[in-house]
């Protein structure tokens, strides 16, 4: 349905609960990471399933679907690695024990 | 315009109709149901060009509502007592999305046990949500006040969803004449919708995401500001309406012969008229008595009240509800304004329904002026028993 409303500044002091979406707009929240995805491009067969997959949409696709991961906001949580059919990725973490 | 016999509910449905809203989300529970079904007969008629959305609850009914308005369109609903309840938690989505929404509440007791008769306990649980609360003396202001709650409603300044609360059966089921207004002097008097934005695939809005809280607290902030504002706005409103169709209330508060008056009854709703009735029987007695009748609850008129209230020699405060642990949530409310400035004594009476007749009214405001005019104001707060149950003695103390 077209919406009917003319869309009006509000007039007085105004704070509400929404949001202009765009690229990256809280900060890279790849920091959030605790393991890393690495994918190991001889064993990767460019099914896609983990570009399906990956909740973020940081696997990312060049022109031959081979895949590479967007580390500024990939957060790590491992679906892409737990999807792939022939494990081709690898969760690594991302400071070594002790450190 | 053209005069019409209708029921508090079809006034609401004849408002709705000249606002020409365009969704109606509703569930039916009683005694709202005819605003509803009079709104989709005209749907179907042709005479309302809307989108009857029915759905499984009065929480998906806020809920589509609020959607709509999202989404751009002048959306409406209509509830009571047990489906306003059901509501709570949307009408805070609601409000602190500053979306404009009007709803009608056709005020009912709650449960347990069932009772469908007129209480306002059901409109006062709202009270912290961040709506503005309307609640109108008879037919004739229920249609003006929910024409005017879509202009307030989608005032810049404001922003906030409105309200209006009409007494179940005494209202909605009532027949009285009323002056409908004419399509074309709405269209003239009633802006376009305007909203602060809209949730579309053009415009990149996301809704109701996670925040700070310091963001939270100052979105807070922002909404009282709007209630602020809202008691400046309400009153203009009320005046440009009444400029165009002859008729205004008074704007947060109607004072009836409040101003020579050393006494003031205050209270709400339908019941305001018998209680002007009992001020003329007063006055005839010689007991000068005034009446504020309390039209929004929220904003709460406390500037209105301290000017003309602080000077009275008492207060009497009639409430249809019960803070149970406390006292009436109207007494509570004036009290926090007059503290320390006037006698105060606030009565419980009505509640599910009880009839409270004019020789009511001028028996207790009689008994406060008498323990006023000793010097004293013992008893703060009274119930006004059912009359079958009047004889019976209070247990109060342990």
């Amino acid at each position: 349905m077209v919406s009917e409303a003319v869309i009006e500044e509000p007039k007085t002091y105004w704070k509400a609960p929404i949001s202009h979406p765009d690229f990256g707009s809280v900060g890279k929240t790849g920091l959030w990471r605790t393991e890393r995805p690495v994918i190991d491009e001889e064993k990767c067969t460019k099914c896609l399933l983990c570009w399906l997959y990956c909740p973020e949409d940081t696997i990312l696709r060049r022109e031959d679907d081979m895949v590479f991961v967007d580390y500024d906001y990939c957060k790590g949580c491992g679906i892409c690695a737990a999807v792939c059919p022939v494990n081709a990725i690898t969760m690594v973490p991302e400071l070594k024990e002790g450190e | 315009m053209v005069m019409k016999t209708l029921t508090g509910n079809f006034a609401v449905a004849e408002a709705v109709r000249l606002a020409r809203a365009k969704v109606i989300a509703a569930y039916p529970i009683t005694p709202q149901t005819t605003i509803v079904e009079r709104l989709s007969e005209m749907i179907e008629k042709g005479e309302l060009e809307a989108k009857m959305v029915r759905v499984e609850s009065e929480h998906s009914a806020l809920a589509a509502t609020l959607g709509a308005a999202a989404a751009g369109s002048r959306a409406f609903t209509a509830t009571a007592s047990h489906g306003l309840l059901y509501m709570h938690e949307v009408l805070w989505w609601t409000a602190s999305s500053r979306l404009p929404v009007v709803m009608a509440v056709a005020a009912r007791a709650i449960g347990a046990p069932w009772n469908i008769h007129v209480d306002h306990n059901d409109i006062m649980d709202q009270r912290d949500t961040g709506w503005i609360i309307g609640i109108a003396q008879e037919n004739q202001e229920v249609l003006d006040m929910t024409i005017q709650a879509f202009r307030i409603s989608e005032d810049p300044y404001i922003y906030l969803p409105v309200m209006i609360a009409l007494d179940g059966f005494i209202l909605t089921h009532t027949v009285a004449p009323v002056e409908v207004p004419d399509q074309k002097e709405i269209d003239e008097w009633l802006p376009p919708r305007r909203q602060a934005y809209i949730v579309s695939p053009e415009t990149n809005v996301v809704m109701g995401n996670l925040t700070s809280d310091d963001d939270y607290y100052m979105m807070r902030y922002s909404i009282q500001v709007a209630q602020e504002v809202a008691k400046k706005i309400i009153e203009e409103v009320d005046l440009s309406y009444g400029k165009s169709f002859g008729r205004s209330y008074g704007g947060l508060v109607e004072c009836y012969k409040c101003d020579d008056a050393d006494y003031v009854m205050l209270l709400m709703g339908s019941w305001a008229g018998d209680a002007k009735e009992a001020l003329n029987v007063l006055r005839e007695k010689g007991i000068n008595v005034g009446l504020a009748r309390i039209r929004f609850i929220r904003p709460w008129p406390s500037e209105v009240l301290k000017e003309k209230l602080k000077n009275k020699k008492g207060i009497i405060v009639f409430d249809r509800s019960i803070s149970f642990g406390n006292v009436g949530q109207l007494f509570m409310e004036t009290a926090s304004t007059l503290y320390g400035m006037t006698n105060m004594r606030g009565v419980i009476a009505g509640l599910g329904g009880v009839d409270v007749k004019p020789e009511d009214f001028v028996g207790e405001v009689t008994a406060f002026v008498d323990d006023i005019e000793r010097g004293e104001v013992y008893d703060t707060i009274k119930w006004l028993l059912p009359p079958k149950y009047r004889n019976h003695k209070l247990e109060v103390t342990l």
